[in-house]
């Protein structure tokens, strides 16, 4: 996996809630047994019209945001199926980080595992983002965040800073580019013999 | 070990973590993985590029579902990038010594459906599946949960999995329900009143006299749901309806009462203490119908859409004209008023035994009307067998219905059963997305009863005033 350790991009506004990761990675794309080429296909109901074509009408398809890597979205990001090619299309197509209020937990603990950096900030200040975005869009220009992950920081050009959480085992992963599976098998001693003493789950 | 008042979460929690490397996640340990072909082939390739092999081979158990023709099964599955999909299950499954209920194989289905059915599902265990549905399991005392693919990979090569524990949330139901007022009802009910985010970061644990008067299959349907609502899991401590319905299943245990003994340890201690604890009524429950885009956009059938404009929540009041527009509904409209083209009993949440015949006593001496076109999808080649034995096929198929083979089929539409853009539909699944169904198509969530009932009156009918023939 690739580190991830600081990021800045171009912001790409989602306005809207309860974005499910059925709209993120349409079924019709899920039968491929390959974990890349799948950002083709991101938001492709949305994204596409009937004839093929890109609907005009959809905020990633504006020119300002051309080149984003940084989804604002809205509460509830990635909910419904657990579909590990939701974030596999959002980073194959080049989204590095998404900030949403709050996110589905499947799809929150997928991004990690995908180099790719989920960030919870407050309803507050993600409506300051999406205002701050949509300023900078009026005057012509994209608005770009830098994302700093050792400090757990995440601020713009023209004062906004704000601080967040993550896990320390993933912030540890993606800084390092971590094979957490790698890192499970460093204990595979001490899962076999817990095995060995637990042949069938018992209260203890 | 502990003295500290435990609940049935913390208590299987505690029987599985194997360790907590300082500075990390706890390894938890997994009983069993379910495994199915959409979610898995990238995990099985991940292994052979590493050179690592599957830990436990005997816990891990597979089946096509999502993906699969529901029609003839003797004929070759047409789309190629399907029949792929199938046969590198079926690679991996050999390569890997899995055992694979393939197509053809008398017990394959639904994974949620088979993995109980089978006994595979039993208390205190901890359940993966790469499939947000996998909390289905939860209904008979296991924590259960749905991954993503690169956990399913870790899970192959670990048997354990890297997890925070979760927080705790009861949803105590009081009372009964009645006549006519299904689990679907109830989960969906919750749902709404929970919103599709409110159990994020949870596991539910579903008490109370209400719950407990379920049966083992409505359970299902409870649990199963739970995702919808943004938690992980959900469970139901077990008892006695549990062991009843797993005694003599293929893989449960052989010394059965010995295993009952440790599975009475499970439920909960009574002083335990939840992170969360809401209480509904029963008896406030009435037939329910989504009208949106999400599973909490759902009212009773003697409601009418709502209007959007009216909610005092900005997300919710642009979900829900969203929701409107692509619907194509207006607020306002009754319930009973939306007519349908399409009606699909069928799911993980309800294709088992019970909701088949639930369906099939509503249909018994009627036609499906002349304007839907309506299809039942058994959720296991036993379940499909057991109805032709009980002759509830003939009921369906004598009033019009479609009658299937066993598979995920048109809850999620990967397969050719699909609604047209337009098309409106009556489903027993669990989720009215956008385009769940098909592009452009609109889900209306319901239990199997209140399916039927709108196959035959063509639109919305209260099952609690149905006549029964």
């Amino acid at each position: 996996m690739q580190p991830f350790v600081t990021h800045t991009g171009i912001v790409s506004p989602l306005d809207r809630a309860n974005v499910d990761t059925d709209q993120i990675i349409p079924k019709q794309f899920l039968k491929r047994i390959e974990r890349t080429g799948f950002g083709q296909f991101l938001f492709f109901d949305w994204r596409f019209l009937a004839d093929g074509t890109p609907n005009p009408e959809f905020e990633l398809n504006r020119p300002v945001v051309a080149g984003a890597s940084v989804l604002l979205a809205r509460r509830n990001f990635g909910c419904g199926s657990s579909r590990e090619h939701a974030p596999w299309a959002l980073a194959d197509y080049g989204f590095k980080v998404v900030i949403a209020p709050t996110f589905a937990d499947i799809f929150f603990n997928n991004c990690f595992q995908n180099g790719m950096l989920p960030i919870r900030l407050t309803e507050e200040d993600v409506d300051e983002l999406f205002r701050r975005a949509r300023a900078a869009e009026a005057g012509g220009s994209p608005y770009r965040l830098h994302i700093d992950l050792p400090n757990c920081t995440v601020g713009d050009d023209a004062g906004f800073s704000r601080t967040y959480a993550v896990d320390p085992f993933r912030k540890r992963c993606l800084l390092e580019g971590l094979d957490d599976i790698g890192l499970s098998l460093q204990h595979v001693d001490t899962i076999t013999a817990w095995e060995a003493a637990h042949a069938v789950p018992s209260v203890e | 070990m502990s003295s500290t008042p435990r609940t049935l979460l913390d208590k299987i929690w505690d029987a599985h973590v194997v360790c907590t490397p300082s500075g990390e996640l706890p390894i938890l340990y997994i009983d069993r993985h379910l495994v199915h072909e959409v979610t898995s082939a990238q995990a099985f390739e991940g292994l052979r590029l590493a050179g690592r092999r599957l830990r436990r081979p005997d816990k891990t158990f597979a089946t096509p579902d999502h993906n699969i023709p529901t029609t003839d099964r003797r004929l070759p599955i047409a789309d190629p990038i399907s029949k792929q999909q199938i046969d590198t299950l079926r690679t991996n499954c050999r390569e890997f010594g899995v055992r694979l209920f393939d197509l053809g194989d008398a017990d394959q289905g639904i994974v949620h459906v088979i993995g109980p059915e089978l006994g595979i599902t039993q208390p205190g265990m901890t359940i993966v599946c790469g499939d947000s549905h996998t909390a289905t399991h939860g209904a008979l005392g296991a924590l259960a949960f749905g991954i993503g693919t690169s956990e399913v990979e870790h899970v192959l090569a670990t048997q354990t999995l890297r997890q925070a524990k979760p927080k705790s949330l009861e949803l105590r139901v009081e009372g009964g329900l009645h006549p006519g007022v299904t689990a679907k009802d109830l989960v969906l009910y919750l749902i709404g009143k929970l919103s599709t985010e409110g159990g994020t970061g949870h596991v539910i644990e579903y008490t109370g006299p209400c719950i407990r008067r379920l049966g083992m299959e409505e359970r299902m349907t409870v649990c199963n749901m739970s995702i919808e609502a943004g938690a992980r899991a959900g469970m139901i401590a077990p008892d006695q309806v549990t062991f009843d319905y797993l005694r003599g299943r293929d893989y449960a245990p052989r010394d059965f009462d010995r295993a009952v003994a440790e599975w009475e340890r499970f439920p909960g201690d009574p002083e335990a203490v939840f992170d969360r604890v809401e209480i509904f009524q029963g008896g406030d429950v009435v037939p329910q119908v989504t009208w949106g885009t999400n599973p909490a956009q759902v009212v009773g059938i003697d409601a009418a859409v709502p209007d959007p404009s009216t909610f005092q929540d900005p997300n919710e009041r642009d979900s829900g004209s969203r929701a409107l527009d692509y619907m194509g509904l207006a607020g306002g409209t009754k319930i009973a008023d939306i007519p349908l083209d399409r009606v699909f009993i069928g799911s993980c949440t309800n294709s088992r035994i019970e909701d088949l015949r639930a369906a099939a006593n509503v249909v018994r001496g009627y036609r499906v009307a002349t304007t839907v076109h309506a299809m039942v999808v058994p959720g296991s080649g036993r379940v499909k067998r057991q109805a032709e034995q009980e002759g509830l096929d003939r009921v369906f198929r004598d009033a019009g219905f479609e009658w299937r083979e066993a598979g995920c089929s048109m809850c999620l539409g990967m397969n050719p059963d699909t609604l047209e853009p337009g098309q409106r539909c009556a489903s027993t699944s669990n989720r009215n997305f956008e385009g769940r169904q098909g592009k452009g198509g609109r889900t209306h969530l319901v239990s199997p009863a209140m399916a039927a009932a709108a196959a035959v009156t063509g639109h919305f009918t209260d099952i609690r005033h149905w006549l029964y023939r």
